[in-house]
């Protein structure tokens, strides 16, 4: 019993030890002239530079700017695709009109299109935003439309044989049963949209994270410049976490999710 | 009036002439809600493969039968056809002397899977159809298979008797005149389904809906019905009254000598 509970204690801190030792060995490198400050900066002028751009006000609008182009872009890309996915999911008609096309578009790398983007929209937020929309836009139609496809039959004949109409069929038999598949392509969304916002920004901005590491990199502060990284990393793992939440919330039911086995 | 006799609601039931007098109505004055089937010749056919051919069958009001008949003899499309599911090619299906020609609201039909929706709980599965007032409706139902307590739970942590159960619950919310068993109690084990037989017959005594039941199984079928019909290529070709007292034992020489006639004609 003692020695499992001493092992469960350490459990909290093994996982950590080797992230510390890395940043102990680096911030020494870095002291000792190992590494040129110019190339990787210690650990502890990230902290500062992060300090610096906290306090000027500087970091929080570079932050606030790329949150706002990110679930800009999510929210019109991945409702599109949603609203897509739902319409050719449920009508055959729809889907035949829609799909090959859609999925012809679906070929091209839509980062390869950022140089019409800046044709068309120079560099201006809609650029961004357009980006983030077409990159989230696949994920989620595909997972909708996969997911309203393999919804269970014998649960929709169940409902009309119940006297449920096509309305109350769609709320309460297709839509929550498409919804897992719906929130894979959420999070694969959220994936894309940090990485297309990364490269949108480096390539073509005069705000947001992207162009703040980019113009701490032309005046050679490269502390910034990983701190910017750190952001990105955080902002993104945020993203994931807000989903598994958002899963654990309306997924209850499924039995991956059960705590106690109770619905109330 | 319409002969049809449809339990609306518990208290202001009126009674229908003739067909609700003192024997058949339950102990709460309840309306038995029994009408009489009707499969005139019916025909059915996927591409060239007949299934059924001609399937002709009376059903009294408020009767029990059983239907036995081998594994892809076409038992489940017959069932699809009286709730309205499916069309025959040929034939009539009449619920109370009505043609059916879409879906009926006055049949039930329990499949052999429960198909219960995971996302809703128990109670919320059984009021499935938002009936108004259907909570207290669903409880109702649930109290009598003996799930109340577990009204709240999800379907993924019930056991397969336990989601049979409250299929069973979700089809009596439902008042049926008529009332389909599409092998229901397959996939339980002997001990679950002797306890869901005696439910059934239970709830079948106090409701009285026109059932039918499919089963492979012969004792199922001599211990729970009135009658035992056996389908074979595609028609009906032996029916038998089985005149035994309920509740019936299955060691009973008479019931035992049926069943072995019974399995003769399958
Ligand atoms: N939608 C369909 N399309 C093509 N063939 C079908 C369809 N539905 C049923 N059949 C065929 O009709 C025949 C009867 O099927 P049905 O499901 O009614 O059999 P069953 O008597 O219920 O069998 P079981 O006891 O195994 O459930 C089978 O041969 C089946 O393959
Ligand atoms: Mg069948």
């Amino acid at each position: 019993m003692a020695s499992r509970s001493v092992l469960r204690g350490a459990g909290g801190i093994v996982p950590w030890l080797v992230p510390i030792a890395v940043l102990a060995i680096w911030e020494l490198a870095a002291r000792g002239g190992f590494v040129e400050a110019r190339l990787l900066p210690a650990p502890s002028q990230v902290a500062m530079a992060f300090w610096d751009t906290l306090r000027s006000g500087a970091l929080l609008h570079h932050v606030a700017i790329s949150s706002n182009r990110a679930f800009l872009g999510l929210l019109l890309g991945g409702g599109l695709g949603f609203l897509l996915g739902v319409i050719n999911g449920t009508s055959r008609h729809a889907e035949l009109l829609l799909d090959s096309a859609l999925q012809m578009f679906r070929n091209v790398p839509h980062l390869a299109v950022i140089p019409m983007v800046i044709l068309w929209f120079g560099i201006d937020e809609m650029a961004k935003v357009f980006l983030v929309a077409i990159g989230t836009l696949f994920p989620i139609y595909l997972n909708t439309f996969h997911g309203i496809r393999t919804v269970d039959r014998g649960l929709i004949e169940m409902a009309r044989v119940n006297g449920l109409g096509p309305f109350a069929i769609f709320w309460r038999v297709v839509l929550p049963g498409a919804l897992p598949s719906v929130l894979v392509g959420l999070r694969y969304a959220l994936g894309i949209m940090w990485l297309t916002l990364i490269v949108a920004e480096t390539i073509a901005a005069s705000s947001g994270i992207g162009y703040m590491t980019m113009n701490a990199r032309e005046f050679l502060h490269t502390d910034v410049v990983v701190l910017g990284i750190i952001i990105y990393a955080l902002l993104g793992k945020a993203a994931d976490v807000a989903t598994k939440l958002i899963e654990h919330r309306v997924l209850a039911w499924h039995p991956a999710y059960h705590a106690a086995g109770n619905a109330a | 009036m319409s002969p049809i006799v449809r339990k609306i609601e518990q208290a202001g039931a009126v009674a229908a002439d003739g067909v609700v007098d003192g024997e058949d109505a339950d102990a709460a004055g309840q309306k038995l809600l029994g009408v009489p089937l009707e499969l005139d010749n019916l025909h059915v056919a996927f591409g060239a493969r007949k299934v059924l051919q001609g399937l002709t069958l009376d059903i009294p009001a408020r009767q029990f039968v059983a239907v036995v008949g081998r594994s892809g003899v076409g038992k489940s499309t017959l069932m699809r056809l009286i709730v309205g599911l499916d069309r025959p090619n040929d034939g009539r299906v009449l619920i109370d002397g009505n043609e059916v020609t879409s879906l009926q609201k006055s049949v039930r039909l329990l499949f052999q899977d429960a198909r219960l929706l995971p996302w809703q709980t128990v109670l919320s599965n059984v009021g499935i159809a938002r009936m108004p007032g259907w909570k207290e409706t669903a409880l109702t139902a649930l109290r009598d298979v003996g799930l109340e307590d577990r009204q709240n739970d999800w379907p993924a942590v019930l056991s397969g008797g336990q989601r049979q159960r409250v299929a069973l619950a979700r089809v009596l919310v439902g008042h049926p005149a008529v009332l389909l068993l599409d092998e229901p109690f397959g996939a339980l084990d002997a001990l679950t389904r002797s306890e869901m037989h005696a439910l059934l017959e239970r709830l079948w005594l106090r409701h009285r809906f026109t059932t039918l039941l499919i089963t492979h199984d012969v004792a199922e079928a001599v211990a729970l019905a009135d009658r035992v019909v056996v389908i074979r290529d595609g028609r009906v070709t032996y029916d038998v009254d089985v005149d035994l007292p309920r509740p019936r034992r299955r060691i009973d020489p008479l019931t035992v000598a049926l069943q072995s006639k019974i399995l003769d004609q399958v």
